[in-house]
């Protein structure tokens, strides 16, 4: 069974948290020459939903996949080899940040082409009714998805067929820099979902005990054969689309509003509402680091691949 | 080694009798798409599939041609061997997307990790005012990206067993299929058996002249070298080419250095057409073999007009193909040899329906 306690839904999105920041901190090194998108702030969304899950279940993610791919098990060394283009890389260094994979965990795969995931989890799933193997898949996808028609012709299939799947939207309310009202009109992206003929819920994605007790709920209905289920969690993206830096200086959003977002960081809420000892915490962090510290070593000391490498795998 | 037993039916038949087949062999194998299951049944070709094999394998599909594609993909990824099926190959280009981001990339974007062992069915809707929108030939577009195989199956015994293989296939196969060759009969083993996907076939030898014909066009380059043959001793060699990636343009070099000549006869518009790619790469592997200069054979760069008025002249066919060859061997067009080509070559019935000096089997 997965690890529900606090402690380790604590330490599930604090892992998430220090590795993206050594992450951001390494990125002006050059080496990891790959775009980069960071999930920091949004954490709970990964470690609630992933919580949820058991091993065997199947997760697809888009772009800002790190904290989906880690909260699923992914493997921390081939994660950041990846992105250092390493042949040690969950890709064998094909894919960079934007293409994580560890099917081993049941982390399906991750891309950058917005919505182009989802009808991939929506097959898997149909595959997985199909064979009758009691798989739930799970979808990652942000707001600006419900601009792409794939999704909407995804939830239709799913909802037609009552598939084994849990769509969770991310709502951070922004495509790259664009809000989401210069995108869409005044209306909740959940009822979309439901509209479809798919239960629907909308809550706090900054809050892992919330985004954990409406996973569960949707998955024991998923299991128990009453279809798909969508998630909506709203959060704020701290840190610029795609890259290392804050971006308070590009002006699209208020200071005000940057700073009501990172006071509602879902860890510190978390730390506050169990009520964790501080020694417990400094324990983990040291535990974390000497994690991402190895990590680091094992992907600078792999092999570089060449343009050899590059050739093959076109076919299998 | 005895033949196999074998019965003479049509392409259609032969498409149908390889799904009945793959699906027996592997419960993996689903087909998926608008009309699959309706009472026309992708011309005939599913008949019977789903009272045999059940709703569960059997699918029709909303009209959702990229998210459907992209279905079939996450199925595949999960041990299911989807066949999706577009009654228009103008309608794959909705699914231009999953196709060519998806399921072309996977493989290689993750290592070799997965696969995506998914077969589409596209057929080109020649004829009968079918239209800008409904005759289009992209086979060079689906061609153009790495980690798709396209095939273009004539015969129908490349249509059965070319099926076969492309479901057993590990990797995205795109068979595109010519309306007009639906109703061309061929002898086809009663078994199961694969026909290659990465290779041509020579249908007809000659040695004046190679002409490498895909699709439907190697039917009327068949009907060609029939009568350059009786008529004026022309004689040509007609390679099928069968497959669009891999192009196997080994068969072609082999052919053109017997022929020295050779035209490329394709079913797609002329500009960034497959038969430009193969004039390519004859010109780059055996420039020295060529006596001539090669010729494209391809339907003009203008959409194909609806109007039976408009649409005649627009398709080349066997003519076409004769009056290039004679072109290419300086034959003698005053003789009586070369009128009595123009008779037997002239189409009998109308210009908007399939050829019929041939109607099989090859």
């Amino acid at each position: 069974m997965t690890d529900t306690s606090p402690s380790q839904l604590f330490r599930s999105m604090l892992r998430i948290r220090r590795i993206e920041e050594a992450l951001a901190e390494r990125y002006t090194e050059q080496e990891m020459r790959c775009p980069m998108h960071l999930c920091i702030g949004q954490e709970a969304i990964a470690v609630g939903v992933c919580a949820s899950l058991k091993r065997e279940d199947l997760v697809y993610s888009n772009h800002r996949a790190h904290g989906h791919y880690l909260a699923k098990g992914g493997n921390l060394n081939a994660m950041i080899a990846e992105l250092y283009g390493r042949a040690s890389g969950c890709c064998g260094g094909r894919g960079g940040s934007m293409h994580m994979i560890d099917m081993d965990v049941g982390f399906m795969g991750a891309t950058p082409i917005v919505g182009g995931t989802v009808p991939l989890a929506v097959g898997t799933a149909w595959a997985c009714a199909l064979k009758d193997t009691g798989q739930v898949t799970v979808v990652f996808f942000g707001d600006g998805c419900f601009e792409e028609g794939v999704v909407h012709e995804s939830l239709n299939f799913a909802a037609l067929h009552r598939l084994p799947i849990l769509f969770v939207c991310e709502n951070n309310n922004f495509s790259v820099y664009t809000r989401r009202e210069e995108r869409q009109p005044d209306r909740p992206i959940h009822l979309l979902a439901g509209a479809h003929g798919i239960t629907a819920y909308s809550g706090n994605g900054n809050d892992v005990q919330e985004v954990l007790n409406a996973s569960r709920r949707a998955v024991e209905s998923i299991r128990s054969g009453h279809g798909p289920q969508f998630l909506e969690f709203h959060t704020y993206r701290w840190r610029e689309h795609c890259g290392p830096n804050f971006d308070d200086q590009l002006g699209y959003r208020s200071k005000q509003e940057i700073e009501a977002g990172m006071n509602d960081c879902p860890i510190a809420n978390y730390v506050e509402k169990i009520n964790f000892k501080n020694t417990s915490i400094t324990q983990q962090e040291a535990e974390i680091r000497a994690e991402i510290t190895a990590a680091f070593e094992f992907a600078l000391s792999s092999q570089t691949p060449t343009i050899k490498d590059a050739e093959g795998k076109v076919y299998a | 080694m005895p033949e196999a037993p074998s019965h003479e039916i049509t392409f259609a038949q032969a498409v149908r009798e390889g799904f009945e087949q793959a699906m027996e062999q592997d419960q993996n194998v689903i087909v998926i798409g608008e009309g699959v299951p309706d009472p026309k049944a992708i011309f005939t070709t599913t008949s019977g599939l789903r009272e045999k094999f059940g709703h569960r394998r059997v699918f029709d599909m909303p009209l959702s041609e990229n998210g459907l594609t992209g279905v079939c993909i996450g199925a595949a990824l999960q041990g299911i061997r989807p066949v999706l099926v577009h009654q228009r190959i103008d309608f794959a280009l909705l699914s231009m997307d999953q196709l060519v981001n998806n399921a072309a990339k996977w493989h290689y974007m993750f290592d070799g990790k997965a696969s995506v062992p998914l077969v589409v069915r596209m057929i080109v809707g020649r004829g009968w005012g079918q239209g800008p929108q409904h005759s289009q030939s992209l086979q060079s577009m689906f061609a153009q990206v790495p980690g798709m195989k396209v095939v273009m199956p004539t015969t129908g015994y490349d249509a059965k067993g070319m099926l076969i293989a492309a479901i057993k296939d590990d990797n995205p196969v795109l068979i595109i299929e010519h309306r007009w060759l639906h109703q061309i009969k061929d002898v086809v083993p009663l078994g199961p058996y694969d026909a290659p996907l990465h290779k041509a076939k020579v249908l007809h030898e000659g040695s004046d002249v190679t002409v490498a014909a895909f699709s439907y066009m190697t039917v009327e380059a068949l009907v060609a070298a029939k009568a350059l043959l009786s008529t004026m001793g022309v004689s040509i060699e007609v390679i099928d080419m069968r497959s669009v990636r891999p192009l196997d343009t080994e068969t072609v070099l082999s052919s053109v250095k017997k022929t020295g000549r050779l035209i490329v006869a394709d079913t797609a518009f002329r500009t960034g057409s497959i038969a430009g790619e193969v004039i390519a790469q004859i010109v780059e592997k055996g420039f020295n073999a060529l006596k001539a200069k090669p010729v494209r054979i391809a339907s003009p760069d203008f959409p194909a007009p609806t109007s039976q008025y408009m649409s005649e002249h627009y398709y080349p066919d066997a003519r076409t193909i004769a009056e290039a060859v004679i072109d290419l061997v300086e034959g003698p067009r005053s003789t009586g040899g070369y009128a009595q080509l123009k008779i037997d070559i002239h189409p009998r019935g109308r210009h908007d329906t399939p050829n019929q000096e041939f109607t099989g089997p090859f």
